[in-house]
């Protein structure tokens, strides 16, 4: 038992008594449990969704992601593209959320498309898609704690203490229990950062500019976008397809429905930004270690902090980090099981069974909490990607369910039932299809110019959902057009 | 009104997409690229807030 360790088991008791605290003397309804009783003020919502970018991809992800490749996956981290979007999207998905009582993200396409089906279907894409980020969020736990208690604790035993410690709070408080715990958490990871990306460059650069001359004078490629791979084209084609992404997440949508007022997202879209700077100072950890702890290798870069952190700190100051970020990992895993609970019950059993009740429902949704962790785990452990590229395998899903979303907020929507199956149906296969290929642009047209080469993946494909999704509405509505006429003929004689 | 809300947003919408590809100057220490991301963050919460408050749907919802 070293002081690391015992620093992280004391913020992890923390987390687990807040969380339980969270429901207490509230009666949990279903509305309770998965979107609070949809009662959160700007400032509640702000930690809520702010919590939600700052998970393990800004703690590893990002660094390590700037150890491995540079400036153009530290201009991805932290651009904010998203804000505008949620600037626009999300007040009118609020208001009719709350005109029909809409509790998850598969709600508002059945309710929208008055389609049961499509919510089944957007709610089974929803819960593949999650499963690659859970297992990120899983994966860098393993390594911060393992990391943070100098190995003595193993990767896989950290993940299944941290799943069980979620899983007992999320079954009895759901979406308080995330709220509250995303407080504490955000102001640790904040000092931890901010504290971390001062220190390094000054501490083994003297400064800051000094840090990226050496950088520059070193490897002058790290610093600027490259003229393939990870080009400028790449980086504007993911920022896209990452913001029009983001908020499909069911996660997030629950978030957003959890907000009082269409006006506390407004207001919420332009404070955001501001904490995005303090990703910055997680990518100035990335870049002092490009020097001070080179050839780290493939997931390995991932490391890059705690290589940082113990070759500079006391081991009781590591725990202090690997506390700060192991909550990175676990208050989003959280937020992210209470959402896709809620969907698998609500989404997928009640349409199968329409008579269940409120009461059961909150039921089977907390008995289903620990069944996704356990096949969350399943993926954890067999498997080999690293945080980055999860992270855009899991974009990639979710992206192609916002055609049919953003299409049906329009004043007339020029999307069918029919459309939005297809468009979702087809670009779901192609994304299977090339992950497990392993395709890219690149390997499928060689002669194409490079700026297309570089675009990404995802928003290609989305194009083609678009595509699709249009042209099936415009036949089906049609089609529908005239069967409708056809029923009002048979009206009017009968 | 909703026009000049709309400009706002639009504007960082786009600037948070460009960008100029290059290490000099260093401006606060930092390589002009990564700077001039920076700011961008900084003026899409300036323009968001600008934004919100002449958005006159605020008003509307709550006469709701």
């Amino acid at each position: 038992m070293n002081a690391a360790l015992l620093v992280i088991l004391f913020f992890l008791v923390l987390c687990i008594w807040l969380g339980l605290q969270a429901g207490k003397g509230k009666e949990m309804n279903m509305e309770q449990w998965s979107v609070g009783g949809r009662g959160f003020g700007s400032i509640l919502l702000f930690f809520l969704l702010a919590g939600e970018m700052f998970t393990t991809y800004t703690f590893l992800g990002a660094s390590g992601g700037v150890y491995r490749s540079g400036m153009p996956t530290a201009l991805y981290a932290f651009n904010c593209f998203y804000f505008v979007i949620a600037y626009w999207l999300l007040p009118p998905i609020w208001k009719f959320a709350k005109k029909n009582n809409v509790l998850s993200q598969s709600d508002f396409y059945e309710k929208k498309y008055n389609s049961p089906a499509l919510g089944v279907l957007v709610a089974i894409i929803s819960v593949i898609a999650i499963i690659p980020y859970l297992v990120m969020q899983l994966k860098g736990l393993g390594i911060i704690v393992s990391q943070a208690s100098y190995g003595s604790i193993s990767p896989n035993m950290a993940i299944v203490v941290g799943v069980i410690a979620i899983t007992i709070y999320v079954t009895v408080s759901g979406m308080h229990g995330a709220a509250w715990t995303a407080i504490i958490k955000d102001i640790l990871i904040l000092a931890v950062i901010v504290f971390m990306g001062f220190y390094f460059p000054f501490h083994y650069y003297d400064g800051i500019r000094p840090m990226f001359e050496a950088i520059n004078t070193a490897k002058s490629e790290f610093l600027l976008f490259p003229e393939q791979g990870l080009s400028i084209s790449w980086f504007v084609s993911a920022t896209i397809m990452t913001a029009l992404g983001f908020y499909m997440f069911p996660h997030m949508l629950a978030g957003v429905f959890s907000a009082k007022s269409a006006k506390s997202l407004r207001v919420n879209a332009g404070v955001m930004p501001i904490y995005q700077i303090i990703i910055v100072f997680s990518l100035l950890i990335g870049f002092s270690a490009i020097i001070q702890v080179p050839n780290l290798n493939g997931t390995d870069a991932d490391l890059a902090v705690f290589k940082m952190a113990k070759m500079s700190f006391d081991p009781w100051f590591v725990g202090v980090i690997g506390a700060a970020g192991a909550m990175a990992a676990l208050i989003p895993s959280s937020l992210i099981l209470t959402a896709t609970a809620t969907i698998l019950s609500k989404n997928i059993y009640k349409v199968w069974k329409p008579n269940t009740t409120d009461q059961q429902l909150v039921k089977l949704s907390k008995m289903l909490v620990p069944v996704i962790a356990l096949v969350t785990l399943y993926f954890t452990f067999n498997g080999g990607n690293n945080i980055l590229t999860l992270y855009l395998l899991s974009y990639s899903f979710m992206v192609q369910l916002s055609p049919a979303l953003i299409f049906s907020l329009w004043k007339r929507n020029p999307v069918t039932v029919q459309g939005a199956f297809s468009g979702m149906i087809v670009s779901i296969i192609i994304v299977v299809y090339l992950t497990i290929t392993e395709t890219s642009l690149e390997t499928l047209f060689p002669s194409l110019p490079q700026v297309i080469k570089d675009l990404d993946i995802g928003l290609a494909i989305l194009i083609i959902n678009i595509v699709v999704t249009l042209v099936v509405s415009a036949i089906t509505r049609k089609q529908g057009a005239t069967v409708e006429e056809d029923t009002n003929t048979k009206n009017l004689v009968g | 009104m909703k026009k000049k809300v709309f400009i706002l947003t639009i504007i960082p919408a786009l600037g948070s997409l460009v960008v100029i590809n290059r290490v000099e100057p260093y401006v606060l220490g930092l390589p002009f690229v990564l700077f001039w991301a920076i700011c961008w963050v900084c003026l899409t919460s300036l323009f968001l807030i600008i934004a919100n408050k002449l958005d006159t749907s605020n008003k509307e919802e709550e006469e709701l």
